[in-house]
C-alpha cells in the first residue's frame, strides 16, 4: 500500500499549497486594510500632501490617477478595438499575421520600465510634451494596447460563427457585420477585460515615473478650465499618481507619518482594484443578460 | 484586400441601426453598393491603421532604445566586455567604470529564485483546481489568484518593505533587504502567471489519458506524476518562463526591498541591486547625452534583449507542446 500512502501525502501537500495561497492573499489584504483603513478619512482622501509635516493627504494624487485612467482608456480603447478586430476578422493566416502576432506578444512582455523609458525619450523629449498627464497616458497606452488587442480578439472569436455568417448572408458588408452583429455579442467580455485592464493602469507606476513625472504642482480645484496651468483638468501638467506617490514616500518620504500615508494610500489603491475586479464581473454578467437572449 | 461582394438588392435587416429605408425597394442599387463599399473601406482603413500603429510603436521602441544604448560602445569607448563582466559601477568617477555584472547578477538571481519558489506553488495550485477540487478551485482559489494578479506592484513593494524585510532582519543575519526579500516579493507577483498557464494546460489535457491511467489502477498522484506532469511539461515551463520574464522586468517592487548596493552580495540577505533598480534610481539624476546617462540606456537595451530572449524561449516551448 505504499503507492496509496504517497498519494495521500501528496494530496495533503497540494491541498496545503492551495490553503497557503489563500492565506497569503488573506494576510496581504488583511494587513493592508487593517493598517490602512485606520488612516483613511475624508480629509486624507481630499487634502494635498505635505512634504515635511505630518497630516498630508492624497487628494491630488487620487484625482490624477483617475484622470490619467480616463485619458488612457480614451486613447487605448479605439486603438485596441481596431487592432483586435483586425486580428480576429481581417487577418489572413499568413506570415504577415504571424509577424503581427509576434509583435503583440513582444509588446505585451516588455517590462513597464522600458515602456516608460521609451516614453521619456520619444514622447517627453522628442515630441516635447514634457512630464505631463498626456505623456503618461500615451506611455500607458503603449503598455496597455497589447492586452486590449488580445481581449478584443478573444471576445470576437468566441462569437458563434453562424452569427457572422448570418450577417454576411444578409448582404451586410463585413465591417457592418462586425460592428452590428459581432460586437454587441462580444461586448460583455470586452467590457470585463477592459475594466481589468483599467485596474492594471490604475496601479501602474514604473511606466509613469519618467513620463507623467513625480511632482504634482499645486492644483486649484475651483478652476475647471482645462487650459489653465493650475486647473486639475489640464492634461499638459505634470502629475504624480497614487501608485507613484506610494513609491516616492516609501523611498524618499520625509514626512514623519510617511509610513501611515503609504499604508493608507496602499489600502485605497487595493480597495479600488478590488472594486474594479468585482465591478468587471458584475457588469459583464449584467451586459451579457441585457445584450443577448440568454439568462 | 478581399472585399466581400456586397449585394445591393438584399437589404440589411440589422438588429440595430437598421437603415430607414428598410423594407422599401431599393431605389438606386448602385448608390447603395457604393455606400456599403465606402463603409467597408472606412472600417478596414481604421483597423489597418491601428495595426500599423502597433508595428510602428514596437519598431520605434527598439530603434530608439538601441540607438541610445549602443552609443557608449560605439563612440564613447566603453567595451561590451567591461559592461557585461565588469564588477565595478562608478559612472561619475574620474576614471569612470561601467561594470554591470552586479546588476545582471541581481536581476537573474532574484527572478530565478522567485521562479524556484513560485513554480511548485503555482503548479500545485493548478493541480488543485483541475484534478482535485475543481468546484472549490473555481469558486475560491481562482478568484484569489486573479486578485493577486491585480494588486499593483508598488503595493507589493510596500508590504515587502514593511513585513518581509523586518521579518528577514529578525530571523537571519543582515539588514533584511537583499535578494531573498526581492525573490519572495516577486514570487507572489509571478504566482498568478504560472498558475493560470498551468491551469489552462492541465484543462486542455485529453480526459482519456487520465482515465486510462486510473483504469490501470494508478493512484491519483501516480497519474499526476507519471502521466499529467510529463505530458504538460512544455506548457508548464512556458508559464515559468513567462513568470521569470515578468520578474526580470519588474522595477519598483524589487527596488524597494533589495537595498540598492551596487555590488555582488555574499549572502541572500545582503543589500544588492538589479538592472531595473539602477535605471529607476539613476535615470532622473543624469543629464541627457552624458556617458552615465547613455550607459543607463545600455542597461535598458539589455532588458529589451532579455525580453526578446524570453519570448523566443516561450515560442520554442510552445512549439514543443504543440507537437507533443
Amino acid at each position: 500500500m505504499k503507492a496509496k500512502t504517497v498519494d495521500r501525502i501528496m494530496t495533503g501537500v497540494i491541498v496545503g499549497v492551495a490553503v497557503l495561497i489563500i492565506a497569503v492573499l488573506a494576510g496581504l489584504l488583511g494587513y493592508l486594510l487593517v493598517r490602512g483603513l485606520r488612516h483613511i478619512s475624508l480629509d486624507f482622501l481630499l487634502s494635498p500632501p505635505q512634504t515635511i509635516k505630518a497630516g498630508g493627504g492624497i487628494g491630488p494624487q487620487l484625482f490624477n490617477s483617475l484622470f490619467l485612467l480616463v485619458l488612457t482608456m480614451i486613447i487605448t480603447i479605439p486603438l485596441g478595438l481596431g487592432a483586435g478586430i483586425y486580428m480576429s476578422e481581417y487577418a489572413k493566416p499568413n506570415r504577415l499575421t504571424a509577424f503581427i502576432r509576434l509583435i503583440v506578444e513582444v509588446l505585451s512582455s516588455f517590462p513597464s520600465i522600458v515602456v516608460g523609458l521609451f516614453g521619456l525619450l520619444v514622447i517627453v523629449n522628442m515630441f516635447g510634451l514634457g512630464f505631463s498627464l498626456f505623456s503618461g497616458a500615451l506611455a500607458l497606452t503603449v503598455f496597455n494596447l497589447p492586452l486590449m488587442v488580445r481581449i478584443t480578439e478573444q471576445s470576437l472569436r468566441s462569437v458563434p460563427r453562424e452569427q457572422k455568417e448570418a450577417g454576411l448572408a444578409l448582404g451586410l458588408s463585413r465591417w457592418r457585420t462586425i460592428t452590428s452583429v459581432l460586437l454587441p455579442v462580444a461586448i460583455p467580455s470586452i467590457v470585463t477585460g477592459t475594466i481589468l485592464a483599467a485596474g492594471r493602469v490604475f496601479g501602474e507606476a514604473a511606466a509613469l515615473l519618467f513620463t507623467a513625472g513625480m511632482s504634482s504642482p499645486r492644483l486649484d480645484f475651483s478652476d475647471w478650465n482645462p487650459l489653465h496651468h493650475t486647473s486639475p483638468l489640464n492634461p499638459f501638467r505634470p502629475a504624480e499618481t497614487l501608485a507613484v506617490h506610494i513609491w516616492k514616500i516609501n523611498s524618499e518620504g520625509l514626512a514623519p507619518d510617511a509610513a501611515q500615508i503609504a499604508a493608507g494610500a496602499s489600502a485605497v489603491l487595493v480597495i479600488t482594484v478590488l472594486i474594479f475586479n468585482l465591478g468587471a464581473r458584475w457588469l459583464g454578467r449584467v451586459l451579457y443578460r441585457k445584450l443577448t437572449a440568454s439568462k | 484586400m478581399n472585399l466581400p461582394e456586397t449585394r445591393p438588392s438584399a437589404d440589411p435587416a440589422t438588429p440595430r441601426n437598421a437603415p430607414a429605408t428598410a423594407g422599401a425597394p431599393a431605389p438606386k442599387p448602385a448608390g447603395k453598393a457604393a455606400k456599403h463599399r465606402l463603409e467597408e473601406w472606412r472600417g478596414q482603413a481604421f483597423v489597418y491603421l491601428c495595426v500599423l500603429l502597433l508595428v510602428v510603436i514596437i519598431f520605434s521602441i527598439v530603434v530608439f532604445i538601441a540607438s541610445r544604448g549602443l552609443t557608449p560602445f560605439v563612440s564613447q569607448g566603453v567595451s561590451v566586455k567591461e559592461m557585461l563582466f565588469g564588477l565595478e559601477w562608478a559612472p561619475e568617477a574620474d576614471h569612470p567604470m561601467f561594470g554591470a555584472l552586479p546588476f545582471l547578477f541581481g536581476s537573474f538571481s532574484t527572478s530565478l529564485l522567485a521562479a524556484i519558489i513560485a513554480a511548485p506553488l503555482g503548479i500545485c495550485a493548478a493541480l488543485f483546481m483541475t484534478e482535485m477540487m475543481p468546484k472549490l478551485g473555481k469558486t475560491i482559489l481562482q478568484p484569489a489568484i486573479e486578485l493577486l494578479a491585480g494588486i499593483p506592484s508598488v503595493v507589493y513593494g510596500f508590504v515587502g518593505l514593511s513585513v518581509i524585510v523586518p521579518f528577514l532582519r529578525h530571523t537571519f543575519p543582515g539588514q533584511g533587504v537583499g535578494i531573498m526579500a526581492g525573490a519572495i516579493v516577486l514570487s507572489v507577483m509571478i504566482l498568478p502567471t504560472i498558475t493560470t498557464i498551468a491551469t489552462d494546460a492541465l484543462r486542455s489535457l485529453p480526459a482519456g489519458l487520465k482515465e486510462g491511467s486510473y483504469a490501470l489502477g494508478a493512484t491519483r498522484w501516480q497519474t499526476i506524476a507519471r502521466i499529467i506532469l510529463p505530458t504538460t511539461l512544455p506548457a508548464l515551463l512556458t508559464g515559468v518562463v513567462l513568470g521569470i520574464a515578468r520578474a526580470f522586468g519588474e522595477a519598483l517592487a524589487v527596488q524597494m526591498v533589495i537595498g540598492n548596493a551596487p555590488h555582488i552580495p555574499h549572502s541572500l540577505f545582503e543589500s544588492a541591486t538589479t538592472l531595473t533598480s539602477i535605471i529607476t534610481l539613476s535615470m532622473g539624476n543624469t543629464t541627457t547625452g552624458s556617458l552615465h546617462n547613455n550607459a543607463l540606456w545600455s542597461l535598458a537595451l539589455i532588458l529589451l534583449l532579455m525580453t526578446f530572449l524570453f519570448v523566443f524561449i516561450v515560442r520554442m516551448l510552445e512549439r514543443r507542446s504543440k507537437h507533443a
